[in-house]
């Protein structure tokens, strides 16, 4: 079975128009959240919104002569560089992975606008893509699972490359539906802390370029898994059974134990439920001495993007030999003693889990591989 | 070789096992013929009342389907064209004006596709893999691919393919299983062949 690199990655969040831009606000300790107002009855929430008009003005300066919807345009700005850099073949498999796609459609009564494969379909025909784009909308695991799908694909010599790109946009139908669950928090979120009550909203996307050529720095996606908990709809297994069973065959199909894991980055949303969770499932697969965070403190919840978004995140930590803190984090609130990073610092990352956990029980983990 | 060894088609009021008609229901109405249906399995399983539309007629042709099934090692691959927006728009309409707002979580967590993969998971504890995918229309050669990907490479024993489609007044239900032994081969002539 041929091998599967991660190579070129992009973001586009509140906090930068790249990677490295990302990456270098997160190593300062900079936080996306912050106050957002939005319309009556939402108010005023703590949140990640991309700035309308900075993000406009980033994208005026691609020159490019897309036209569509704000999510299009973020999807637009993600994948232009990769493409840019790495081009397309006639083979190269387009992936979009996002829970809502443009559902702001729905707002005008405009249902045809807000099917998601419209919007794969607009993308791929800006950039002429040959194939027919799949698009995973697999609520908040849809990150990770979309890279594990496309890594799968390759594997089954479907092509020898892929545009992956994950996305969501923080809109009223999102907000509201978190409120009414009172799953939100009134603060900035607090993954892992005795103090956690909710997550926060954030929006992003996050592009990937993979293939099956190795070349220096790239990072290999070695293993993955991603098992339904087969146990509540909208609440994780208090047994961390998907999530369990996730790590434990992604690390099989990366022949790596337990102990040659350097790092985990986490889902963590500071809702009490998860957290609590993601603890049990670490004492369960013998991680608990690992380093792990949750870049949700940094971000806000976004959503079908986040999975992709922190493995790219997890990435730059990989090449950067670096910890990066979870913010928000200050005395361990869940069960087990899971070693939340507390403070910037150097070590080299040879093997790093990504995991991610989301309504209808779903959980998905890659590992990566120097 | 894989094989499908048998396949559940819902449209136009009726259930069809294998290309034969099973069950054909009295009424025109969804809700009422997915409730004729249920109460038909004879089953205790009070959740079903829960459930959007989309899952009820996912529950309903995987009960079908995997009748007399002791295997848990069972993957679930669902698509459709339209997600879940057959429930996003009853949650826009609560939102819709500040003078009528009332998001309820009860229809909020029918807002993402893959709660019918929970449901169905939950019924029949597959602790398993699965994937939802979205196209325009059923995506043959990606679901079969995946299918071979998960069989070959013992992700799973056997998987159900599923395309379960509602929106508004359009329903449709195609679920096939794919296991090692069965009449017909897993091609994608022969899945072309029996989704009509």
């Amino acid at each position: 079975m041929q091998n599967v690199y991660i190579h070129q990655t992009n973001i586009i969040s509140p906090l930068g128009f790249s990677t490295a831009k990302n990456f270098m606000e997160l190593c300062n300790g900079k936080t996306a959240l912050q106050p957002t107002q939005f319309t009556e009855p939402i108010g005023s929430i703590f949140a990640g919104k991309i700035d309308k008009d900075i993000f406009q003005e980033h994208f005026s300066s691609l020159n490019s002569a897309f036209v569509g919807s704000t999510i299009e345009q973020y999807i637009v700005a993600a994948l232009l560089p990769l493409i840019q850099q790495k081009g397309l073949s006639e083979n190269t498999l387009f992936i979009l992975s996002t829970t809502k796609g443009n559902i702001k459609a729905l707002e005008q009564n405009n249902i045809q606008a807000a099917h998601l494969f419209e919007t794969a379909n607009h993308i791929k025909n800006y950039f002429g893509f040959s194939r027919k784009p799949i698009v995973v909308s697999n609520a908040c695991v849809s990150g990770v699972m979309a890279l594990s799908i496309a890594k799968r694909f390759i594997q089954m010599n479907q092509a020898k490359d892929a545009y992956v790109v994950a996305v969501d946009e923080l809109l009223p139908f999102i907000i509201s539906g978190f409120q009414s669950f009172q799953a939100m928090s009134n603060q900035r979120c607090k993954p892992y802390d005795e103090t956690r009550n909710g997550v926060n909203l954030g929006e992003a996307a996050a592009a990937v370029y993979i293939s099956t050529a190795k070349e220096d720095n790239s990072i290999e996606i070695a293993g993955d898994a991603n098992i339904n908990d087969a146990n509540h709809i909208s609440g994780p297994s208090r047994t961390g059974e998907g999530l369990v069973l996730s790590i434990e065959k992604a690390m099989q199909e990366a022949k790596i134990t337990a102990s040659m894991v350097d790092f985990v980055s986490l889902h963590g949303t500071a809702t009490v439920y998860n957290d609590e969770m993601e603890s049990i499932a670490l004492q369960r697969t013998n991680l608990l001495d690992v380093p792990v965070n949750s870049f949700k403190g940094y971000y806000g919840h976004t959503l079908g993007a986040s999975g992709l978004l922190e493995t790219v995140l997890t990435v730059e930590c990989m090449k950067h030999h670096v910890l990066l803190p979870s913010i928000g984090f200050e005395k361990i609130g869940v069960s087990h003693p899971i070693q939340v990073i507390k403070e910037k610092k150097s070590k080299t990352i040879d093997v790093a889990l990504k995991t991610a956990s989301g309504f209808g029980g779903s959980n998905s983990v890659i590992v990566l591989k120097k | 070789m894989y094989y499908i060894s048998k396949y559940i088609e819902i449209k136009e009021g009726c259930i069809y096992k294998n290309g034969e008609l099973e069950m054909q229901s009295s009424t025109s109405d969804f809700s009422d013929m997915m409730k004729e249906w249920y109460k038909s399995l004879h089953l205790s399983y009070p959740k079903f009342y829960k459930m959007d539309d989309l899952c009820k007629m996912a529950f309903i042709a995987s009960e079908r389907l995997l009748e007399g099934e002791t295997s848990k090692e069972i993957a679930l691959l669902f698509s459709n064209s339209e997600a879940s927006l057959d429930t996003d728009i009853k949650h826009q309409q609560s939102i819709q004006t500040t003078d009528a707002y009332f998001p309820s979580p009860a229809i909020f967590v029918y807002t993402l596709p893959n709660i019918t993969i929970g449901e169905v998971s939950i019924r029949h504890q597959l602790k398993t893999e699965s994937a939802f995918l979205v196209s325009d229309e059923y995506p043959i050669e990606e679901m079969h691919t995946y299918t071979e990907y998960l069989l070959q490479h013992k992700k799973a024993e056997k998987v159900v393919c599923a395309w379960i489609h509602k929106l508004e007044n359009s329903y449709h239900a195609f679920f096939y299983l794919v296991e090692n032994q069965g009449d017909l081969p897993h091609t994608k002539q022969i899945i072309n062949k029996i989704f009509i």
